[in-house]
C-alpha cells in the first residue's frame, strides 16, 4: 500500500487552506504554506490520475498458486479457479 | 391359557426379559415420530451427545440427540426453547428408562436458521466482534480494490460498471469464490486471508446478490465472521438486498446495503474529488494573493511613515542646541560661583599664615639646643676631674711604682706562681724575678725558713 495516502494529503491541504484564511501568519510562512498546498494538490491530482485501470482475477496456475489474470465479466461462463478452490477444501 | 406374550400363564420372566419385551413394543410402536415441547435440564457432557428433558405443562420425557446428529444442527439447543423433534422411542435397559432418541430438531415458531443467526449474533456481539472501536476507516481513494465474490453473474458486472463510471482508472483484483453452499464461508475467509498476506489492496468488498436466508447463509457463519474480524485491510460487506442483514454486515468495517452500493461507497466520483482539489487550489491562490496584497499595502504605508524620522531628527537637533545652550549658561554661572568661593577660602587661609609661628618655634629650638650643649659640656668637665683624681690614686697603688722603689716579684717557673713562701720552691727550681727594669731567671740553690 502506498505510504503517502490520498486522504492524508487531502486533509493536510484542507488544513493549510483554512490556516491561510485565518490570517495572522508571517508572510514567509504563508508563502511556505502556499507552496506546500500547491504541492499537495498536485499530489492529490496525480494520485487520482496515476492508477491504471486493470481488472484482474486470481486464477490457479499449474503450480497450484493463485496468479492474477486479466478479467472480463462474462455473465455465464464458469471460472476454473472455483473448481480449484473446491479441490483445495 | 396363555398370556398375550404367547407364554404360559405361570411363566416367570426375568427383569431383563421383561425389559426387552417392553423395549421391543416401544420401538415397534414409535419408530419415527414428531414431538413438540420445551427443552429443560439440558446438558452436553464431553462426549458431545446432547441430553435434555422435553416437557409440556403436564408431562415430560427424556430425550437424547447423539453427537453425530447434534453437529448438523444450525442452532444451539438451550433450556426454555420450544422445539419440534423427530425421532423414535427407545428404552435404556440398564435403568429401565424410556427416552426419545432424536434424529433432528428445529425451533418452533422461528426457523432454525433464523435462530442460529440470532444466537451467533448475540455470541459474537458479546465477544466484541461488532465493536465500533475495531472498525477501520475506508480509504477515500483506494489504490487497489480487492473483491471477494462470484466471478459470474450480474453482481460483479454491475459493480465493475459502477466503479468504471465513477473512476475510470482504478485497479481491481477479484478473488473468485462460491458465495453459497457448504464450505463457501471458509472459502471467503481464506480469500480475506490471501489479501491480508499480500497487502496489495487497501480495501476489500465481500458480497453477493440477493437470495433466501439459506442462500445468504455463508455470510452468517462464524468462519466468515472471524475472517472479517481479523482482517487488517478494511472490509465492506455487501450482501443481498437492502433489507438483508447478515453477520458479515455486523463485523465488517462498513455495511453496504447492496453490492452496487458498495461500489459507490468505495469509489468516490473522481470528478467530484477533482473539483474539490480544484476548489482548494482556488482558495489557496485567492488567499495568497490577498496576503501579498495586504503585505504590499502595509509596506507602502510603512514606507510613507519612513519619512517622518527625518523631521524628527531636525527636532532633535533643535532640542540638542537648546540643551547645549542651557548647559553652557548653567556651567559658566556655577563656575563663577565656585571661583568666588575659592577666593573667599584663600583669604581666610592667608589670614592664618603659619610662617610667623614657624619662626618662633625655630628660635625656641635653637635656644634650647644652646642650653643643652652648655649643660653637657659642664657635666663632662666634672667627670674629667674625677677621672684624673682616680688615675693619681691608681698610680700610687701600681706594682710598677713599688718595683721602682726597689722591690721585686719572684715567680715560679714555669707555673708563674707568685712566690710568698720558701716552701713554695725547692732546691733546683727555676724562679723568675721581675725588677723595675727587666727580669732575671734564677735557680734556687738553697731554701731557708726564717
Amino acid at each position: 500500500m502506498p505510504k503517502d495516502r490520498f486522504e492524508d494529503a487531502m486533509n493536510k491541504l484542507e488544513k493549510i487552506v483554512s490556516k491561510l484564511e485565518e490570517g495572522d501568519i508571517p508572510l514567509e510562512e504563508s508563502l511556505k504554506l502556499f507552496e506546500e498546498g500547491i504541492r499537495l494538490s498536485r499530489f492529490c491530482n496525480q494520485k487520482l490520475d496515476e492508477a491504471e485501470k486493470r481488472v484482474e482475477i486470481l486464477m490457479k496456475g499449474k503450480d497450484g498458486k493463485l496468479k492474477p489474470q486479466p478479467f472480463k465479466p462474462s455473465g455465464n461462463s464458469r471460472e476454473p479457479a472455483i473448481e480449484g478452490e473446491e479441490e483445495e477444501s | 391359557m396363555k398370556n398375550n406374550l404367547g407364554l404360559p400363564l405361570r411363566y416367570i420372566l426375568t427383569v431383563s426379559e421383561l425389559t426387552q419385551e417392553i423395549k421391543d413394543i416401544l420401538e415397534l410402536k414409535f419408530p419415527d415420530i414428531w414431538v413438540e415441547g420445551e427443552i429443560s435440564n439440558l446438558r452436553v457432557p464431553p462426549s458431545g451427545h446432547v441430553y435434555f428433558t422435553l416437557k409440556d405443562d403436564f408431562s415430560q420425557i427424556r430425550a437424547v440427540l447423539f453427537r453425530l446428529q447434534a453437529r448438523t444442527l444450525r442452532f444451539s439447543p438451550e433450556d426454555g426453547l420450544q422445539v419440534i423433534c423427530r425421532g423414535r422411542v427407545s428404552l435404556y435397559e440398564k435403568r429401565g428408562e424410556y427416552q426419545l432418541i432424536l434424529e433432528d430438531m428445529e425451533p418452533k415458531g422461528i426457523g432454525a436458521l433464523q435462530l442460529a443467526f440470532l444466537q451467533l449474533k448475540e455470541r459474537l456481539e458479546k465477544e466484541g466482534l461488532f465493536d465500533a472501536s475495531h472498525k477501520k476507516p475506508i480509504p477515500i481513494v483506494p489504490q487497489k480494490i480487492g473483491m471477494i465474490t462470484s466471478p459470474t453473474g450480474a453482481v460483479i458486472r454491475d459493480m465493475l460498471q459502477i466503479i468504471e463510471r465513477r473512476f475510470e482508472n482504478i485497479p481491481i483484483l477479484l478473488y473468485p469464490v462460491r458465495v453459497q453452499g457448504e464450505g463457501a464461508s471458509l472459502e471467503m475467509a481464506r480469500a480475506i486471508e490471501y489479501f491480508n498476506e499480500r497487502m496489495e489492496v487497501d480495501v476489500i468488498i465481500v458480497g453477493r446478490g440477493g437470495g433466501s436466508l439459506e442462500d445468504l447463509w455463508a455470510f452468517n457463519e462464524e468462519a466468515m465472521a472471524r475472517g472479517i474480524y481479523h482482517s487488517k485491510i478494511p472490509i465492506i460487506s455487501a450482501v443481498g438486498h437492502e433489507t438483508d442483514y447478515t453477520i458479515s454486515d455486523f463485523v465488517a468495517d462498513l455495511r453496504a446495503p447492496t453490492p452496487s452500493a458498495a461500489a459507490e461507497l468505495v469509489v468516490k466520483d473522481k470528478r467530484e474529488l477533482k473539483n474539490r482539489i480544484h476548489y482548494f487550489e482556488n482558495r489557496l491562490e485567492t488567499q495568497i494573493l490577498q496576503i501579498l496584497l495586504e503585505n504590499r499595502t502595509d509596506l507602502s504605508h510603512l514606507t510613507k511613515m519612513l519619512r517622518d524620522p527625518r523631521k524628527k531628527l531636525e527636532e532633535f537637533f533643535l532640542k540638542i542646541d537648546d540643551l547645549v545652550n542651557r548647559f553652557l549658561f548653567i556651567a559658566s554661572w556655577s563656575l563663577k560661583r565656585k571661583r568666588e568661593h575659592y577666593l573667599h577660602l584663600w583669604e581666610s587661609l592667608s589670614f592664618r599664615n603659619p610662617d610667623q609661628e614657624m619662626r618662633n618655634l625655630r628660635w625656641v629650638i635653637s635656644e634650647t639646643r644652646k642650653r643643652l650643649e652648655q649643660n653637657i659640656r659642664h657635666a663632662l668637665e666634672i667627670k674629667n676631674q674625677k677621672v684624673r683624681g682616680a688615675l693619681g690614686k691608681l698610680d700610687t697603688l701600681s706594682p710598677l711604682a713599688i718595683l721602682q722603689r726597689g722591690y721585686s716579684i719572684a715567680r715560679k717557673v714555669p707555673s708563674m706562681q707568685i712566690l710568698r713562701d720558701v716552701a713554695q720552691v725547692k732546691e733546683g727550681d727555676k724562679v723568675e724575678v721581675k725588677l723595675y727594669e727587666g727580669t732575671l731567671l734564677c735557680g734556687v740553690e738553697k731554701t731557708e725558713k726564717p
